[in-house]
């Protein structure tokens, strides 16, 4: 089953990262799903390549999850990499990943305290998602339920 | 898992490219970025070895298009295939749409084909996969080396479910358009389905 975002919920989701980008004086903060799909992103993204990003930041995490498990761990609930001026935090929030890139403006104490305040209401706003996507019905009305094989062809013509 | 996003009117899948050691997975990835042009495509991260051989993975976003409003982006990724790289390889597949089996057509390397399908059958089970129901395709490549075993006999070894059958030979880019749309046809087809 696809996992569909509707348009309130996404700006939602876009209005709890904006506040904890200001709250924790971060760069970009970036939601991910688990599979390392880009659920939102918001801040000073410029040419910084989220997609990449997210993908990475999965893998990252899906590894390090590996480790724990290898040492009798659950998972590692959150990771930080410091750099000299750019760092970045994640918190593995169930099935969705808080990406938090920061500078010097901050610290990894005030990005770990706010994003660890933000995750409570991240979740929810993803279980929302996940129980919208699954309700009954859900799937029925997506535009590409009449899709043609013409369509689909067709995007293949340009390669 | 497919993602749609009904704000910024985007469909985005995952397609995993999946294969022995050396078999050419990578080169498919190479050859798509080469031949795509620059707005289409991402960049193309390789997490590899010195030697360039697949550590963990290789991911390329590519944007194919627009149906019915929507951008369809292909979120494409390599799995290591050297057998002991097993844990990160099953990594990889999580949260698949799509899977593109590459086969090496060589005769030495037949062994390793089999092996490799067997644990991509094995590894999707852990995920809670069946690969005789998700979009899948098989490729068999490097068709221009003189040590290759006919097709025919390849399918009936390796084809599991009457999946497309792609011949290519990816260093130079023979079939790997072909394999590409194969499988991104069936993951499209699958979410009219749903």
């Amino acid at each position: 089953m696809p996992i569909l975002i509707r348009e309130q919920r996404y700006h939602h989701i876009k209005a709890l990262l904006a506040r904890l980008r200001l709250d924790a004086s971060a760069r970009v903060v970036v939601l991910v799903e688990k599979d390392g799909q880009q659920i939102a992103a918001h801040g000073e993204v410029g040419a910084l390549d989220t997609t990449s990003l997210a993908s990475l930041v999965a893998g990252n995490v899906a590894a390090t999850g590996g480790m724990a498990k290898l040492i009798g761990e659950k998972e590692f609930p959150t990771l930080s990499h410091e750099g000299d001026k750019e760092s970045i935090h994640i918190s593995v929030i169930g099935r969705i990943l808080l990406v938090v890139v920061f500078d010097q403006r901050s610290s990894l104490g005030l990005v770990k305290l706010r994003s660890k305040q933000a995750s409570q209401e991240l979740a929810a706003a993803f279980a929302e998602i996940e129980r919208e996507s699954q309700s009954p019905g859900a799937t029925s009305n997506l535009p590409f339920s009449e899709i043609t094989d013409e369509e689909i062809d067709s995007l293949f013509v340009q390669n | 898992m497919t993602f749609i996003n009904y704000a910024s009117r985007e469909i985005n899948c995952k397609i995993v490219y999946y294969g022995p050691g050396l078999c050419g997975k990578t080169t498919n990835l190479q050859h798509i970025y080469d031949a795509t042009a620059p707005q289409a495509k991402g960049k193309l991260i390789s997490l590899a070895t010195e030697t360039d051989r697949t550590l963990f993975f290789d991911f390329m976003p590519l944007e194919l298009g627009t149906v019915r409003g929507f951008k369809t982006r292909f979120h494409l990724y390599t799995v290591p295939g050297q057998v002991f790289y097993e844990a990160s390889r099953k990594l990889i597949l999580k949260g698949v749409d799509g899977v593109v089996f590459v086969a090496d057509s060589q005769e030495e390397r037949m062994d390793a084909n089999i092996e490799s399908l067997y644990n991509l059958e094995e590894n999707l089970k852990a995920h809670g996969y069946d690969l005789m129901k998700i979009p899948y395709v098989l490729q068999l490549n490097k068709r221009d080396l003189p040590n290759v075993i006919p097709t025919s006999d390849l399918a009936v070894e390796l084809q599991k479910k009457g999946e497309p059958v792609v011949e290519a030979v990816a260093a130079t880019g023979v079939g790997v358009f072909d394999t590409l749309k194969a499988v991104a046809k069936q993951v499209l087809t699958e979410l009219r389905k749903s």
